[in-house]
């Protein structure tokens, strides 16, 4: 989910030039696949792996497809009007990759029955619009095992965005990873209300080591954590794509975002004809989610420890929302060896126990 | 003990850039011209820092660079305001878009990349000084640069004939111009100097900050340092108190976060905005101390009586 509140004050002017134009020649047979994305393809988290499926269908189809996408289009009502630009140029499927493009996307596709579309990360579908997600928080648990494992101080740093179901969900599947390995140990959560702004991430990066975290977590879109943690010789856990340039030495693990294998199946389904309005959300197992670059300073054992957590994950063994579960005022929210529905995470508004803080709300 | 030092030091960081933006553009509007463009010419700034510095491998060619570029957003602010009398508030407003689409294009090829770290102060014996001396000799330049440039301005309007001649072209350039002072002229100049101030803010984000360069990195600073002009009442000594009180609040806030003071996290958020606003209606609760800080010709254009 991106609730981008940074003002886009050029996106306007952007989305309209960037429309990538199509290649002269272009044969009848051609599928055209479209995507628009909300950030710029050069942010190296949410949109630069966005563009990674891209790149994925056009090497899985070659001269069979043609793509276009769409950089930097904001939330409102730009995102409408280019994606119904997209639907007039002939494409077949069109993917709006944040949560902002819902009801723009739901719009457009009324108008365009014939179109396919894939909204990613939102809650409303119909007969041409699917939708699709990742379980990030997964990765988070696996990342929390690992971090769990790694911290000397015992205390986690955790620089959180907006209090919405998404990024608690993470809070509370990093914090049981984490316990799961290491009974001692502290979360310490900053709320920084916002997605992107590096500065700001990075004092909150700064406030955390300060205050003796020595692995960071991050639900924000900026390197800024990791490379404070580079510099002051900590740990941290890259987010939604693989941050090890900006902290060689201070990624313990990155949860890498794929959404590859989802896009390509779709475009196929298209190209043949069987594609129907689906829900997705898929996680490790899917291989929608990736646990990259583990850092081989991490002992062998950890290492091991945190596989055997993610294969379990992936085959559906372990659920990282296991009961018996406590909410933080102590009362059980699922029963022992009851599993989270997915209607409870999607709707996570609650601290597990252990946790220390107030939930903004 | 230690971590007051580190939250000072931290404080310290949040408000140089802000340092930075305020002073310049306190400067343009002493001269009488508004320039709304500071976020604009910071991301510029902020880009051309990190691109040169990451090409040369060289800082000082690095701050180069950004005082350039700032400077350069600024001339063209100059041409289309001083020169076409252009309306300044859509002027500036339009040159901070320009300069957040000229950086995302400029930057492409710079996302992803990382920067090293830049030199600090290293005074033997008292940058090792426990507590103070990390605090006082052991910043990196660019903070004592920020310093020394408040305390230089402060001087120059207060002493110098320079200084005495961009107030009354601020305060009433149809008088300065009747005495045979080129309005125009010395209006370039405090642009200028406001667009190579703006842009070395900007490069202490990309560089000194982070450092690595991000489309839309700047993050509205450049209107909390328009902001701060005003709450510093077009003093150079207050706009640094006004940063640093930002900065300390922004910094403080995340602290209490940590320490988990239970105060809902939006409420912590708002405070530095909460506390701007409160100065704010405070300096301006007496109209005519408002009236006699304000350069009387703020966004007025001028035109030579021919």
């Amino acid at each position: 989910m991106r609730y981008r509140t940074f003002a886009k004050l050029t996106a306007a002017a952007l989305a309209a030039a960037a429309i990538v134009a199509a290649p002269a020649a272009v044969q009848a047979e051609k599928m055209k696949v479209g995507f628009v994305y909300v950030g710029p393809i050069g942010d190296h988290g949410w949109s630069y792996q966005h563009h990674q499926g891209l790149l994925a269908v056009k090497k899985a189809f070659g001269d069979k497809v043609e793509t276009t996408h769409v950089e930097n289009v904001p939330e409102g009502p730009d995102a409408e009007r280019v994606t119904r630009q997209l639907a007039q140029q002939g494409h077949s499927i069109i993917f709006t990759t944040s949560f902002g493009f819902m009801n723009p996307t739901i719009k457009v596709a009324k108008q365009f029955p014939k179109v396919k579309f894939e909204h990613c990360s939102g809650f409303k579908r119909a007969k041409n619009v699917a939708t699709y997600n990742i379980r990030y928080y997964e990765g988070r648990y696996v990342n929390g095992v690992i971090a769990g494992k790694m911290t000397k101080s015992n205390t986690i740093g955790y620089i959180a965005s907006f209090p919405i179901p998404e990024v608690v969900r993470g809070i509370n599947a990093a914090y049981l990873g984490a316990k799961s390995v290491n009974p001692n140990v502290k979360f310490k959560i900053v709320w920084v209300s916002t997605w992107f702004d590096p500065g700001k991430e990075a004092d909150a990066a700064k406030a955390l080591a300060d205050q003796g975290a020595d692995v960071i977590f991050q639900h924000t879109d900026s390197p800024a954590a990791m490379k404070l943690a580079e510099q002051r010789g900590i740990s941290a856990i890259g987010q939604a794509s693989n941050m090890k340039a900006f902290g060689p030495k201070a990624q313990l693990a990155a949860a890498v975002n794929n959404w590859g294998p989802y896009v390509v199946a779709r475009v196929k389904a298209v190209m043949d004809g069987t594609w129907k309005s689906t829900d997705t959300w898929g996680g490790i197992g899917a291989g929608m989610l990736n646990i990259a670059s583990v850092h081989e300073r991490i002992p062998a054992d950890v290492r091991k420890q945190a596989a055997k957590v993610q294969a379990d994950i992936a085959s559906g063994k372990f659920h990282p929302f296991t009961g018996p579960l406590n909410k933080q005022d102590g009362k059980q929210f699922l029963k022992a060896g009851e599993r989270a529905s997915d209607g409870l995470l999607a709707g996570m508004n609650f601290y597990v126990q252990g946790i220390e803080g107030s939930l903004p709300k | 003990m230690e971590l007051v030092v580190n939250i000072l030091l931290g404080i310290v960081i949040a408000a140089t850039p802000l340092v930075f933006a305020a002073i310049g553009e306190l400067v343009v509007e002493k001269s009488g011209v508004l320039n709304l463009g500071v976020e604009g010419m910071m991301i510029v700034g902020a880009i051309a820092g990190f691109s040169v510095t990451i090409q040369t491998g060289n800082y000082l060619a690095g701050v180069v660079a950004a005082l350039v570029a700032g400077a350069l957003m600024a001339l063209l602010f100059g041409v289309l305001t001083q020169t076409l009398l252009a309306n300044q508030v859509a002027t500036g407003l339009a040159l901070t878009m320009f300069g957040l689409g000229l950086a995302a294009l400029w930057g492409q090829d710079y996302s992803g990349k990382a920067a090293g770290n830049f030199p600090k102060l290293d005074i033997p014996v008292l940058s090792d000084l426990p507590l103070v001396g990390k605090l006082l000799f052991g910043q990196d330049y660019l903070v004592y640069l920020s310093i020394l440039l408040v305390v230089g301005v402060s001087w120059f309007f207060r002493k110098t004939r320079g200084g005495l001649i961009i107030r009354a072209i601020g305060e009433n350039h149809d008088a300065a111009h009747a005495i045979g002072y080129p309005v125009v002229f010395y209006r370039y100049l405090t642009l200028l100097f406001g667009g190579a101030c703006a842009g070395l803010g900007g490069a202490y984000l990309s560089v000194v900050q982070t450092p690595f360069w991000a489309e839309g990195m700047t993050a509205g600073r450049g209107w909390i340092a328009l902001a701060l002009v005003v709450f510093a009442a077009w003093r150079p000594g207050r706009a640094l108190l006004g940063a640093y009180l930002f900065g300390g609040i922004t910094i403080l806030q995340l602290h209490s976060q940590g320490f988990g003071v239970k105060v809902e996290a939006q409420y912590l958020s708002m405070l530095p905005y909460l506390a701007t606003i409160a100065v704010l209606v405070i300096i301006s609760s007496d109209r005519l101390k408002v009236k006699l800080n304000a350069p009387a010709c703020l966004t007025q254009p001028f035109r030579a009586a021919t």
